[in-house]
């Protein structure tokens, strides 16, 4: 029996990245997986969740306990969504044994794609040729809140020609932190600079992450800045996808 | 920038330090060294990780016995000929610190550096009662010379470069170096503050631990200048928050190898000094009097509020050094006497959260400073705990309720959140050049510095859904 994964795809991936949805599949169909895509799904609650207002943070993590409860697994392409679902949803329901409960057991079904793969369907290797020399951005929640380190370099380390340097600071935080990249640009348009420096002095052609957020903050400061660096969620490398779309902010080729 | 002359709103702050090259700078100079070094002393120790669970429990345990300590703590500091005074807020501390200098006759004391000094505002009360303040920690000194703030719980003077301080000495000092080099300009110091120290009539110190069992007092210094200030004049002044109760000196000890480390890497202070009591029959020196003030301001109530966690905290220093929002915006945008994510935590705390609330909202949560405590401190939980606050009292613009409400409106519906997302991204791409969004209305926050990819025309939940019914799948 395959096991019944339901893709939670995050919202950014949804609106502005939907080749990572796929990517997604197509890697945990490789790996032996049945995935669904459940279509009661919209947001794993940050915005409202790091902005203080725990209703509806609660609201709607009601809504994803009823709309993921009934998988074998939940696979997000996000250390941040995921490290939502995993480590913060199970306390917003401290006060509630039942739904408590049922929180701890989405949890404890619920994974980040790469570890994933690595963790559960002991995924080592990946059919996928990429030519170019990447570097890899640690995104904080997956780092620090999911201890995602070595898998995503791991399979890196498998894709055919492909390279990977390290910049000197890959676990710095980029600077998104959701809401904050508006709250605060002065702040925040600093620390994606620095990042942008130390990707840009790796020697690297393409930066990759696993969270959008933060790749929608570098490739945009990267942007402005005229950089030539590409950016890349870590799954379309991984996939093998990256003949069939083009980096974040290049126009599709037809 | 002197004291004075700060700007009233983090905003204004935090856009004065990001224009100012030299403080990004001073702040790299300093933070990478520490951040080096702390590595290095955390790798070459074995056990780091069950001394950092001993410290926390160690904290926790003082913590939810305070009475019991406390207790015990003033009756062996009374038997060693200490008085103890009990200072419920910022306000009586300083009265009574006051006090004390007044009835010691004190026209100037000597100050080593304290960051609950700072906390309370003594330097302030002192200049008040007309008492002339020496200050005699380095970086103390360098900023007391400047008219300015510390910077940092560790290096006040952080904010400044060499290059800066010998300038500084040059225009302030009788006999200043001439270099810019570390050494001439410590000997610069040095010559300006020594006979300081033998003038005054009263020591004042922090304290870095209190020591239950025996009712001593600890402090640690790199430089001396506790020791030193603390032992010729006749009156030495203790003025400690009650959280740094320890039970016993085993304990500091523990306490004391997680805080050099974390802090500056090093294995041990230079100086760690045990205070116990005044001068005894045939003692060849120390104080004639002994006195410790005990501050609550506030940290009862911050048990009661749901910050116990952040009473464990040492002072070390290093969630600074490793944030990079501090990286980014340095001590002085923070506002308050502690910066950083520890400041974030403890600013609203002691100063209240409606003028501080953009404390606990400028972090993006990425957990370093957690990482890095060495007493484990939730410091993200905590600043969560902020941010509910803030919400619950209608502290968060209204422009922001009104977007989440908006937002909360569509995520709950699952089927008006598919065809907003799709409208959405529609209304996105029409801003859109050449797959770049360069200005887009509302978004000025994000499009002012960066650019933002053009989103394709449909969601990955148009595409997914169109492609699975058109291969008759049923989701």
């Amino acid at each position: 029996m395959k096991p019944r994964v339901a893709l939670f795809v995050t919202c950014l991936v949804d609106l502005f990245r939907p080749t990572v949805g796929f990517a997604a599949i197509r890697l945990l169909e490789q790996a032996g997986c049945a995935v669904e895509v459940p279509r009661a799904q919209t947001c794993c609650g940050q915005p409202a969740y790091n902005s203080g207002d725990r209703a509806t943070t609660r609201d709607l993590a009601r809504a994803i306990l009823d709309a993921f409860g009934g998988y074998d697994y939940v696979v997000v392409p996000s250390g941040s969504c995921g490290g939502m679902l995993r480590a913060h949803l199970p306390h917003l329901f401290d006060d509630d044994p039942n739904l408590r409960a049922r929180a701890d057991a989405l949890a404890a079904r619920t994974y980040e794609l790469v570890s994933f793969l690595t963790r559960v369907m002991g995924v080592e290797t990946v059919e996928a040729t990429y030519e170019g020399t990447v570097t890899y951005h640690d995104s904080c929640s997956g780092l620090r809140e999911l201890g995602i380190k070595d898998e995503p370099r791991r399979l890196l380390g498998s894709v055919r020609g492909l390279t990977l340097a390290e910049m000197a600071e890959p676990e710095l935080c980029c600077g998104f932190g959701g809401t904050f990249a508006v709250k605060y640009p002065e702040i925040s348009v600093r620390m994606v600079a620095d990042k942008a420096r130390d990707a840009a002095a790796a020697g690297a052609d393409t930066l990759l992450a696993g969270d959008l957020g933060c790749l929608l903050n570098m490739a945009g400061r990267l942007s402005r800045e005229g950089s030539p660096l590409k950016l890349r969620h870590v799954a379309e490398v991984l996939a093998g996808m990256t003949g069939e779309c083009p980096p974040i902010g290049q126009p599709a080729r037809r | 920038m002197s004291a004075m002359a700060e700007p009233a709103s983090f905003r204004a702050r935090v856009a004065a330090a990001v224009a100012d090259p030299r403080l990004a700078e001073a702040i790299a100079r300093t933070t990478g060294t520490a951040r080096r070094k702390r590595a290095a002393a955390v790798a070459s120790w074995a056990d780091f990780a069950s001394a950092r669970a001993l410290g926390r429990d160690i904290k926790d345990h003082v913590i939810a016995h305070l009475g019991h300590y406390l207790a015990l703590f003033e009756r062996n500091a009374r038997a060693s000929g200490a008085e103890v005074h009990w200072a419920r807020t910022a306000q009586e501390a300083c009265d009574i610190t006051v006090r004390i200098c007044r009835a010691a006759g004190a026209r100037r004391v000597t100050r080593a550096k304290s960051m609950l000094g700072e906390e309370i505002g003594l330097p302030h009360a002192l200049r008040e009662a007309g008492i002339e303040r020496i200050e005699t920690d380095l970086a103390e000194h360098i900023i007391q010379l400047a008219g300015e703030r510390p910077s940092h719980i560790v290096w006040p003077a952080l904010h400044k470069t060499r290059e800066q301080v010998a300038e500084l000495f040059r225009a302030r000092h009788h006999d200043a170096a001439r270099g810019a080099d570390v050494a001439a300009l410590v000997a610069s110091a040095r010559r300006e503050l020594r006979a300081g120290f033998f003038a005054a009539e009263v020591g004042i110190s922090g304290a870095n631990f209190l020591i239950a069992d025996s009712g001593a007092v600890c402090t640690v210094t790199n430089e001396g200048n506790a020791e030193l200030t603390t032992t010729p004049p006749r009156v030495h002044i203790v003025t400690a928050g009650i959280e740094k109760l320890v039970p016993s000196t085993a304990h500091a000890m523990t306490l004391l190898r997680l805080l050099v480390r974390s802090a500056t890497g090093a294995e041990v202070t230079q100086y760690t000094t045990f205070h116990c009591g005044p001068k005894r029959a045939g003692d060849p020196d120390g104080p004639e009097a002994f006195h410790i003030v005990l501050v609550d301001n506030g940290r009862t109530r911050m048990l009661a509020e749901g910050l116990r966690e952040m009473l464990r905290c040492l002072r070390c220093g290093a969630c600074l050094n490793h944030c990079v929002v501090f990286r980014t915006i340095g001590g002085h945008a923070y506002g308050g006497t502690y910066p950083g994510p520890m400041g974030a935590v403890l600013t609203p705390a002691l100063d209240g959260l409606a003028a501080n609330r953009d404390l606990p909202q400028a972090c993006t949560l990425n957990g370093q400073c957690q990482e890095v405590c060495p007493v484990a401190i939730p410091l993200p939980k905590l600043l969560r705990g902020w941010r509910d606050r803030s919400w619950r009292e209608g502290l968060e613009p209204a422009t922001l309720r009104r977007s989440l409400a908006l937002w909360r409106f569509c995520v709950l519906r699952p089927r008006l959140y598919r065809l907003a997302a799709g409208g959405a991204v529609r209304l996105v791409r029409m801003f859109a050049r050449n797959g770049w969004i360069r200005r887009m209305p509302f978004a000025g926050g994000w499009t002012r510095d960066r650019d933002f990819p053009a989103p394709p025309a449909r969601t990955f939940l148009e595409q997914y859904h169109r492609s699975s019914s058109a291969r008759g799948e049923r989701r």
